[in-house]
């Protein structure tokens, strides 16, 4: 992974940078020594490591606003983080940068169940807010796997989604307001307790923009009242097609369960020998559907979907009955990842969604392709909005497989793209998809993309190397060309 | 001068040539929302209402891709035959405008980013836009999103275009979620409520785990221009909260919401059609129509509605009615040279955060007046600046948001 060469005067300055962020954040809120610097080497996608230059915790706004004026002053690149658990590399350092740590912003400032809203700080983790807000019986929806360690703050910034949010939405559909910081220091609000923007709807692009326009210092988020039950069935099918065309059903009938998950047999085999929760082992495919509501809604949507599951041939059906029952249907499914951490030495976790329908055609390609270059995959699927979650196994300790891996997920991605699907569905474009991003769009889609970029951010010192294959050269973006037919840039350099 | 682009290769034609001479552009479907926001001065019309194609509708991917021209109208007949809806309720303001109803586009719809009743749980037009394709000011094509329900690639450019009242770009198709439509639904009404205890029986319906998808209050003066006798015979305020879902689910949440609410003696249920029409005329604001005073939607913290809501309209001599639990206050606000801006947007500022949209008044007054909420200073800049990046020439509906 090519980062952008490091400017060899900035790193000459390191020891001027040290004192004058010390000047703003005192003590040991600025972090230049090596070993401290090590712990934020790399996020969740662990395959790539770069030591920052200087990592800052700042715990007021002030300070956040006077680092970024600071850098934007002197030209310092910054990378915001949160608690660093991003799967595309959203917050791998820069050598020549700053890691604008956000964890000291950890409290939750207000919770307000009359407007069925919470404000919390950047640094909260999602499932500290439900904790905080579950004594009256409401929670906050967006749920990715992380939840018990990831940050609102990273939340708002990959705009993360979860297992539930076919039913419930993504962040930016349960976020109403920030307080944001920009890169020349300015302090702002965006949203509030309120609905719908003022004028252009700034806080929906700050949300997914990946820490390239700003820093979020302040969020308020909507809570929801629990439901009231839930239950599950767990189907299992001879043929992937057989699955998928079930999935289908239950969307015709026009049911929006609170979740509908799918593993392939060996997502099934690796969970069911690590959780040992049941799961059959003869199928093909495995259907996890999850209602929830009010017991006479949940009991009556149990035995429709149980209907159309075995309208679709399912070899396998149960019907969770309590909570221990539905729980141990989505053990396995939930130990997923560490289950094939068992069976294979490392795994690489792809995020593409498709067309639902085009499902069966997509696992066969991804079949042919693992055979090919002769790495494993195994496949989960939130199969209700498309989202893929393939896990390519491979041997870090193997030469050239990292390599191997890195090109067999490029080939599952691209194929997700031509089957009319998207590169990224929740982890983000971060370092990982970024020189994907021409495979999706076309350079017309991209320059618009990179001038919103520099509105935000004219000197592209927030986050760059992440989300665009190519810098934004905003001064070039910026010209209007009327007479057309000639190319517009020289080839711009690539990193 | 009109320019009437036949598709998408034609727009950019008329945008360039647009660009080439120095013409700036009002961008408009069929016209029904011309009176939203400011006066446009443009030098030509650029005419979408002929991209009206659908092009593709897939009700088991749950997504929908029409060109922008394409009647709201015909996408809701479309729908409704697989069972299905934009859950945001798209409100119809023709009405509102003196103008027949049912005339209004899709693309309309989504650029002006309003919705309706069930924005308050489903979210509004920025929730379900999932793609689209347009043209910007400096003459490229361009697309956002994607066609699938679930994205984060890139910038989420497709929320800045949804409710840009076409000051970003020319847009040429959209990509919009759709959702199953609830097979049944049932509105509580309580009767007899003033504005503030209105708000905290919205609230605790509203938190309470019935799921309530729309919860409005009517006092007794807007409710007595209802065309559902339950509502107008009422006598006095009358609060309503719908249960939507499957028939079984519906009837076991009204029971127990009827049960939460049970201090609340003077209830009364509203059965599917009866319901239907009630929330019809509160997302159109259809009480308000036929007349000619200004209209305010004020969007305020659900709890603080009363308190900006009631007071204006004393103050004033006007009316109002609150949707969205309280956080949407309608308000028709006797005729005054700036529409009461002034006043308006100072208690607003005193009930908390929020804006005031001048959702009818004539031209003049909506030249003069800012009818969009005036922005802090950091946020103004920033706007422009995003705009700017869209439009740098700013020929595309100058003026419409912001003079």
């Amino acid at each position: 992974m090519l980062m952008p060469a490091p400017d060899q005067g900035l790193l000459a300055r390191r020891a001027e940078f040290v004192a004058a962020l010390r000047a703003i954040v005192p003590g040991e809120g600025v972090i230049d020594d090596d070993a401290g610097l090590a712990a934020y080497e790399c996020d969740g996608l662990t395959a790539y490591r770069q030591r920052p230059m200087i990592v800052v915790l700042p715990e007021t706004v002030d300070q956040v606003s006077r680092i970024l004026a600071y850098c934007h002053g002197v030209g310092l690149k910054v990378v915001p983080r949160g608690a660093g658990t991003s799967l595309s590399g959203g917050s791998l350092p820069l050598a020549d940068g700053i890691i604008l740590g956000m964890g000291k912003f950890n409290r939750i400032l207000d919770v307000d169940y009359a407007n069925r809203c919470a404000v919390v700080q950047p640094g909260v983790t999602n499932l500290s807010v439900t904790h905080a807000v579950a004594g009256e019986g409401f929670y906050y929806a967006p749920d990715p796997s992380s939840q018990i360690a990831c940050s609102i703050g990273g939340n708002v910034a990959e705009n993360a989604g979860g297992v539930h949010c076919l039913k419930y939405g993504m962040t930016t559909n349960n976020l109403l307001g920030v307080e944001l910081v920009l890169i020349d220091g300015t302090v702002m609000r965006l949203g509030g307790k309120h609905l719908d923007p003022q004028g252009l709807d700034l806080l929906g692009v700050v949300c997914g923009s990946e820490g390239l326009l700003g820093v979020v210092t302040e969020v308020t988020v909507r809570i929801l009242q629990a439901p009231e039950t839930q239950r599950a069935l767990l189907m299992g099918f001879q043929e992937v097609e057989a699955a998928g065309a079930c999935v289908a059903a239950v969307i015709a009938a026009g049911i929006i369960p609170a979740g509908m998950e799918m593993m392939d047999r060996l997502a099934i085999a690796a969970a069911e020998a690590f959780v040992k929760v049941g799961y059959p082992l003869d199928v093909e495919a495995l259907l996890i559907i999850e209602l929830d509501g009010p017991p006479a809604e949940v009991d009556h949507l149990i035995e429709v979907v149980r209907e159309i599951g075995e309208g679709c041939g399912a070899s396998y059906l149960r019907i969770s009955m309590n909570e221990d029952e539905r729980k141990g249907f989505w053990a396995g499914r939930k130990a997923a990842f560490p289950a094939v951490g068992r069976i294979s030495p490392d795994y690489y976790c792809m995020d593409g969604t498709i067309p639902r329908a085009t499902l069966p055609k997509v696992l066969r390609r991804m079949t042919e392709l693992s055979e090919a270059c002769g790495l494993r995959i195994a496949n989960v699927f939130h199969a209700g909005d498309g989202n893929l979650h393939p896990l390519i196994l491979y041997d870090a300790d193997v030469p050239g497989e990292l390599h191997k891996a890195e090109e067999l997920g490029a080939a599952i991605l691209t194929l997700c793209v031509e089957v009319g699907g998207v590169l990224t569905g929740e982890h983000g474009v971060g370092v990982e998809k970024r020189d994907l991003m021409e495979v999706q769009f076309g350079p017309a889609d991209l320059d618009q993309q990179q001038r919103l970029k520099c509105a935000f951010d004219e000197d592209g010192l927030l986050n760059p190397g992440k989300v665009f294959p190519k810098l934004c050269r905003c001064a070039e973006l910026g010209r209007v060309h009327i007479h057309g037919g000639k190319v517009r840039f020289p080839e711009l350099d690539r990193f | 001068m009109a320019w009437t682009p036949k598709d998408a290769a034609d727009a950019a034609a008329a945008v360039g040539d647009a660009l080439a001479q120095g013409r700036t552009l009002e961008l408009v479907g069929t016209g029904t929302r011309r009176a939203f926001g400011r006066p446009v001065e443009a030098d030509a019309v650029l005419d979408l209402s002929a991209l009206n194609r659908v092009v593709t509708y897939q009700p088991e991917e749950l997504i929908l891709a029409v060109e922008p021209g394409v009647p709201m109208a015909d996408v809701a007949v479309m729908l409704a035959e697989r069972g299905q809806c934009l859950a945001f309720e798209p409100p119809d303001f023709g009405p509102l405008w003196g103008l027949p109803a049912g005339l209004g586009t899709v693309g309309g719809a989504m650029l002006t980013g309003r919705g309706g009743p069930r924005r308050l749980t489903a979210g509004g037009p920025r929730d379900h836009c999932l793609g689209l394709k347009g043209v910007n000011g400096f003459g490229e094509a361009f697309a956002a999103g994607g066609r699938v329900v679930k994205n984060v690639t890139g910038f989420d450019v497709c929320k800045l275009a949804t409710g840009s009242f076409g000051t970003l770009c020319a847009v040429t198709e959209l990509t919009v979620k759709v959702l199953p439509a609830p097979p049944q639904a049932q509105t509580l009404v309580i009767r007899g409520l003033g504005d503030e205890a209105a708000m905290a029986v919205m609230a605790k319906a509203l938190g309470c785990p019935a799921q309530v998808s729309s919860a409005a209050h009517l006092p007794a003066d807007i409710a007595a221009r209802s065309h559902v006798g339950e509502l107008s015979a009422a006598g006095g305020g009358v609060t309503l909260l719908r249960v939507e879902g499957v028939g079984p689910s519906v009837t076991a949440r009204i029971a127990h919401l009827a049960q939460v609410l049970s201090s609340e003696t003077r209830q009364a249920v509203l059965d599917r059609e009866a319901s239907q029409l009630a929330w019809k005329e509160i997302a159109d604001a259809a009480f308000f129509v036929g007349r000619q005073d200004p209209v305010w939607k004020l969007s305020v913290a659900p709890m603080s509605g009363a308190a900006a809501g009631r007071r204006l309209a004393d103050e004033l001599g006007g009316r109002c009615f609150y949707d969205w639990g309280g956080g949407a206050v309608w308000l028709e606000l006797p005729a005054a040279p700036d529409a009461h801006a002034g006043r308006v947007r100072q208690v607003l500022a005193q009930v908390g955060d929020g804006h005031a949209t001048l959702m009818r008044a004539p031209g003049a007054v909506r030249a003069q007046v800012a009818p969009f909420q005036p922005l802090a200073p950091g946020v103004a800049a920033l706007t422009e600046r995003v705009r700017a990046q869209f439009d740098p020439q700013r020929i595309f509906n100058p003026g419409r948001m912001y003079a």
